[in-house]
């Protein structure tokens, strides 16, 4: 530890600190544009200047120079405002005054300082520079006239998002930040770029001119687009979710956010279901709420409770499922099942389907196996996670899967269960202090998942990834709500019929919960098919009955991320038209058939979640745990020699929400021309 | 003046082979396997006695520098990088020791980089110097050739590779950092400082850069003795050094003298006087473009050496003498420097990106007069804006131009205002 003085307030700080963190920890803001904590340290915006006691008669930029015992550090000697108001006035005389006009006004860094160190005039009287705006696709606005060259973006490209496609061109007054040979990003971070911009140069191109900060009503909530459960900031005007940001959580997402989490959020005000319809004659009409109820409740008079099944979909919160499930109790079914896309998960114990070595924990690791995922497309924040281990050093990569950039090193061994035998595996892994492993749904939703999963297991035993403090196993999911699911047991009951088992005809009457991610044509031609959900896709039009539900941004819902972290999320806007929380919507058709679930607020519900799975009882805290049982999951054959296929062939379209996203579709156009085409 | 004796660049004008057999007959590759022999210690220290500053422009003592090296190689190599890149205006000493004295560099690229435990020197040579390039190749080739470098050079049992690399053309590549960069392949940017090279420098591993002409002096240094160099010159401003004389003299040139050597004595020994008489003198910017200009009042006394010179608030830098005589337009030559500045910025910091660009523009507009007087001060509180906050000494070089026209030539510039003033007050009352 170092002692340093800042402003005459001693502060003990780590050896190797730099002065500007010195001035932090002392509570002393030092203004600054390029440096960022969680990038490499550029010192060029020269903005953190400060003034060194028994140092060469200059400022220094406290960013870039390191702390020393004994420093006597000033932050706002005339000296130093004096360097201050020099730099400010360098950005400004090239800067354009077109505050009223950017969207970066009134979250600008340089608006801010501006108003601390800059003049009240300018004294440049020559022509101010322009500069042309570069295309970088269809999430990122350029307008590059504004950009000061801190090279954030440059920094951010290339080493947390792992693609070096931004750098700057020409020198001096030329220099240029840019793709170098026009091109759209490749980065499914790519959004985190507009949020590092210190000033109006990078802006999002979908929320351009559409409002200004302070008219925004913000929210914190947290993301459901995958299943990383990422912590986000809802901004909404009116009725009317705008934009969504990250939060910080040093646990989870950093402060970083994937694209699709950011930029899905014009779909959520396309093809909404805002009102009932009920099928009369083969057609969808409107209908009110008492008319959608009947309707099921006709359906539903007389029939056995084994010839009634509910599915949930990827995006629910734990309440509504929690809800289906008790009605599906008390109308006698156990026909219940949250595995759309048939993955062979084991929910007989919590660690073997949660990501158990924590997402942060992934920091501790020291070797690691991926087996059928592809975590850039799964969960880039966890990639991005794995990425940042990886450029610490010493974390051998290896995987098994369809080849892929991930944006690090990795040691591809096969593509099928075959290659879990590879020496090479077992020497990377025995090899290891803290190894783990992540398996996918690749390596899950397939007809040998169940012997996949026991042979991942099997492996994670013998290499020493089960110990009694650390847990190296890991399950990746691509669905938000699917380990809440799995707490609550929204799986086939005793003599229960799984998904498969509710198809062709398995069922009289369906009622799927925002399921919309499994072929509805499989569904029986007979079988009456309630849907609730916000989004008119697929599950919809198979619908006999729909009931109009609200979107994650327009219900108190909890969710449990990959991790098993429980997380709640916010109501930011309410619900379109007729549309209703979702849990309400179940408790009122209960009320309606005459069923009794024993919650009418939401307190009542989750202390029911909590009675359900004590893990309710602790949103946001996710407790590490070592792993004290070795015995496996049940498996049951051999695994096949099929090649792992990842599941999300195209990340920007995954679910109802960013299939209705224009901004979506424009990527999807950008990024997978064939997957576009198809579409059409 | 210097008596033949004492001079270290016997070839300098090229009337001699500057191949080895002719390095050889002028002393050079003389006993340098007992060089060696002495040891590192022994070296460092005879180049700290000689009281040797760095030719670059620095004056950093260059014992002293290679003395900041681990005094053991750990795991990561040590390197020597000599900069050639011999980019600051006014400045050619650089290039004629390559072409005609190339074994003189080469020689003390060995005995440098074994005083500092490096096994590998890199010359960084200028990308425009092509004909250079090819000489000094040849010369790497025939040391090697010789066994003078490459496996047991010399027979001294260390092992030694020499590597020149052509730079592509840019000023600041010439900073010690940016050069190491752009040897590394990256854009010439310069690097934070601390870490500073000895430390962090080629690859992450232990460097030190030095001139050309530190590095050629070295072995005659060690030949002749730290007594000998340091009788030379005046006191903390040792030895002999390359002088290059140009602009409005008769007779252009690149000499050897000793620091110390009065100004006026420089051009009228060597240079054939000033064009037109010394009295025809206007000013004369003493080393390199980057420094202060000095009138004539200061010419007629002042000392070339680096203490003598910042006493005056100018400086040595590279000891590029260059010569304005009265028909010089003072405002234009240094508004053609700010161009330069401007063009050769790098980019990264804010003062010198921007500020670089707004002198060059208020200068342009001062060569004509198109200006108010209380811009003269706006502009001389641009230069210390500049100076002093950048990471590296781009962002000085540009403001000290400006700043030593404005001490000694602010009369002419308010001249100049006041001329374009009255031209353009008539106009405007016929309109």
């Amino acid at each position: 530890m170092a002692k340093v003085t800042v402003d005459g307030i001693e502060v003990e700080v780590p050896n190797g600190s730099n002065v500007l963190q010195a001035c932090e920890a002392a509570g002393k803001e030092v203004p600054r544009f390029c440096y960022h904590e969680r990038l490499s340290v550029a010192g060029n915006c020269r903005m953190c200047l400060v003034e060194i006691e028994k140092a060469p008669p200059k400022p220094f930029a406290s960013c870039a120079y390191p702390v020393a015992d004994g420093m006597v550090v000033h932050t706002d000697s005339e000296m130093v405002r004096k360097a201050r108001r020099g730099v400010m006035e360098f950005l400004l005389i090239n800067h354009p005054l077109d505050c009223p006009i950017c969207d970066q006004g009134g979250e600008c860094d340089l608006q801010d300082q501006a108003v601390g160190y800059g003049g009240d005039h300018s004294r440049y009287a020559e022509n101010k520079r322009a500069v042309k705006d570069k295309n970088l696709g269809p999430l990122v606005k350029t307008v590059m006239t504004r950009c000061i060259h801190c090279t954030r973006c440059i920094r951010f490209s290339t080493e947390i998002a792992g693609v070096s496609e931004m750098g700057a061109t020409a020198r001096g007054e030329s220099m240029e930040v840019g793709t170098y040979v026009e091109k759209a990003l490749t980065s499914e971070l790519s959004g985190n770029l507009i949020d590092i911009c210190p000033v109006g140069a990078l802006t999002s191109k979908p929320y351009a001119f559409v409002a200004r900060p302070w008219e925004l009503k913000k929210t914190d909530s947290v993301d459901v687009l995958d299943a990383v459960g990422a912590s986000i900031r809802v901004d909404a005007r009116g009725g009317e979710v705008l934009r969504i940001l990250p939060r910080l959580n040093e646990d989870v997402n950093e402060e970083w956010l994937a694209d699709k989490s950011r930029f899905a959020v014009d779909g959520l005000k396309r093809r909404r279901l805002d009102s009932c319809w009920v099928r009369r004659d083969g057609k969808l009409a409107p209908a009110t709420w008492p008319e959608a109820f009947a309707a099921i409740a006709a359906k539903l008079a007389g029939l056995d409770g084994g010839r009634i099944g509910a599915i949930a979909g990827d995006l629910c919160d734990a309440e509504s499922m929690a809800a289906l499930k008790d009605l599906m109790g008390a109308l006698g079914s156990a026909n219940l099942d949250c595995r759309q896309d048939g993955a062979a998960l084991d929910a007989s114990r919590r660690d073997f389907y949660c990501f158990n070595t924590s997402i942060a924990g992934i920091e501790e690791a020291d070797a690691l196996l991926i087996v059928g995922a592809n975590p850039r497309r799964e969960a880039p924040l966890v990639n991005a996670r794995i990425r940042k281990r990886g450029l610490a050093g010493a974390f051998p990569v290896a995987a098994i899967g369809t080849p892929a950039d991930l944006t690090y090193p990795v040691t591809w061994l096969g593509d099928s269960p075959a290659a879990l035998a590879e020496p090479a595996v077992r020497d990377m892994l025995k090899a290891a202090k803290r190894p783990m492993m992540i398996v996918g749904q690749g390596a899950l939703a397939r007809a040998d998942g169940a012997a996949v999963l026991a042979a991942c297991w099997a492996l994670a035993a013998e290499c020493g990834l089960l110990g009694a403090e650390w847990h190296g196993f890991n399950v990746l999911h691509t669905a938000a709500s699917r380990v809440g699911a799995l707490d609550l047991g929204f799986l086939p009951g005793p003599g229960g019929r799984d998904l498969a088992g509710m198809m062709g005809g398995g069922v009289d009457v369906l009622w799927l919960l925002g399921a919309d991610e499994f072929d509805t044509s499989r569904i029986g031609a007979d079988t009456f098919v309630v849907y609730q959900g916000h989004h008119g896709d697929r599950g919809a039009a198979r619908a006999d009955v729909i009931l109009p539900g609200a979107a994650y941004t327009e219900k108190q819902g909890t969710y449990v991320n990959t991790e098993g972290r429980v997380q709640r999320g916010a109501l930011a806007v309410y619900p379109p038209g007729d549309a209703r929380e979702d849990w309400t919507i179940i408790r009122a058709f209960a009320g309606s058939i005459g069923k009794v679930l024993g919650y009418d607020d939401l307190p009542a519900l989750r202390a029911r979640l909590e009675q359900a799975n004590p893990v309710f009882a602790r949103p946001d805290i996710l407790p590490r745990f070592g792993c004290g049982d070795l015995t496996g999951p049940a498996g049951g054959g051999a695994p096949g020699s099929a090649a792992f296929v990842s599941p999300v062939a195209n990340y920007y379209q995954t679910d109802p929400i960013s299939r209705a996203s224009p901004t979506m579709a424009e990527c999807t156009a950008a990024h997978h021309p064939a997957a576009a085409l198809a579409a059409e | 003046m210097l008596s033949d004796q004492d001079r270290i660049f016997t070839n300098l004008y090229g009337l001699h082979d500057w191949r080895l057999a002719g390095a050889r007959a002028r002393g050079d590759w003389d006993g340098t396997a007992a060089i060696l022999a002495r040891g590192r210690e022994a070296i460092v220290e005879e180049m700290k006695a000689s009281g040797l500053r760095g030719r670059g422009g620095a004056g950093f003592p260059t014992g002293m520098k290679w003395s900041f090296m681990p005094k053991t190689v750990g795991d990561r190599p040590h390197y020597l990088v000599v900069n050639a890149d011999e980019s600051e205006p006014g400045t050619c000493k650089d290039r004629d020791i390559i072409r005609h004295d190339p074994h003189k560099l080469i020689e003390g690229c060995l005995v440098a980089s074994f005083a500092m435990g490096a096994n590998a020197c890199y010359i960084y040579i200028r990308g425009e110097f092509y004909n250079e390039a090819l000489h000094l190749q040849a010369a790497i080739d025939e040391a090697y050739a010789a066994g003078l470098i490459g496996r047991n050079a010399c027979g001294s049992g260390f092992d030694f590779d020499l590597y020149l690399h052509r730079g592509a053309g840019a000023y600041i590549c010439g900073e010690e950092t940016a050069l190491i960069e752009s040897l590394e392949g990256k854009k010439g940017m310069p690097r934070l400082k601390p870490p500073f090279p000895a430390a962090v420098g080629l690859y992450g591993c232990p460097t030190t850069v030095n001139n050309v002409e530190s590095i050629a002096v070295a072995p005659t240094i060690l030949r002749r003795g730290a007594a000998w160099f340091s009788a030379l010159g005046r006191p903390k401003n040792a030895g002999t050094k390359l002088f290059c004389i140009s602009g409005h003299v008769n007779k252009p040139c690149n000499v050897e003298e000793e620091l110390g050597i009065p100004l006026r004595e420089l051009i009228d020994t060597y240079a054939g006087g000033v064009r037109g008489g010394w009295d025809n003198l206007l000013a004369v910017i003493p080393g390199g473009s980057s420094v202060p200009v000095l009138p004539k009042s200061i010419c007629d006394t002042v000392l070339m050496d680096f203490d003598s010179l910042r006493e005056v608030r100018s400086g040595l830098g590279t000891a590029a003498v260059i010569v304005m005589d009265k028909s010089t337009d003072i405002i234009k030559a240094i508004a053609r420097l700010s161009q330069f500045y401007k063009h050769e910025s790098c980019g990264q910091c804010t003062p010198c990106r921007e500020g670089t660009g707004w002198m060059m523009r208020v200068m342009n507009r001062m060569v004509e007069g198109r200006a108010e007087i209380d811009e003269i001060d706006t502009l001389e509180q641009v230069t210390r804006q500049i100076e002093g906050h950048t990471i590296c000494a781009l962002g000085d070089a540009a403001a000290w131009p400006i700043q030593g026209l404005i001490r000694h030539f602010r009369p002419v510039v308010e001249e100049r205002i006041h001329a374009y003033k009255a031209a353009h007050a008539v106009r405007m009352a016929a309109e």
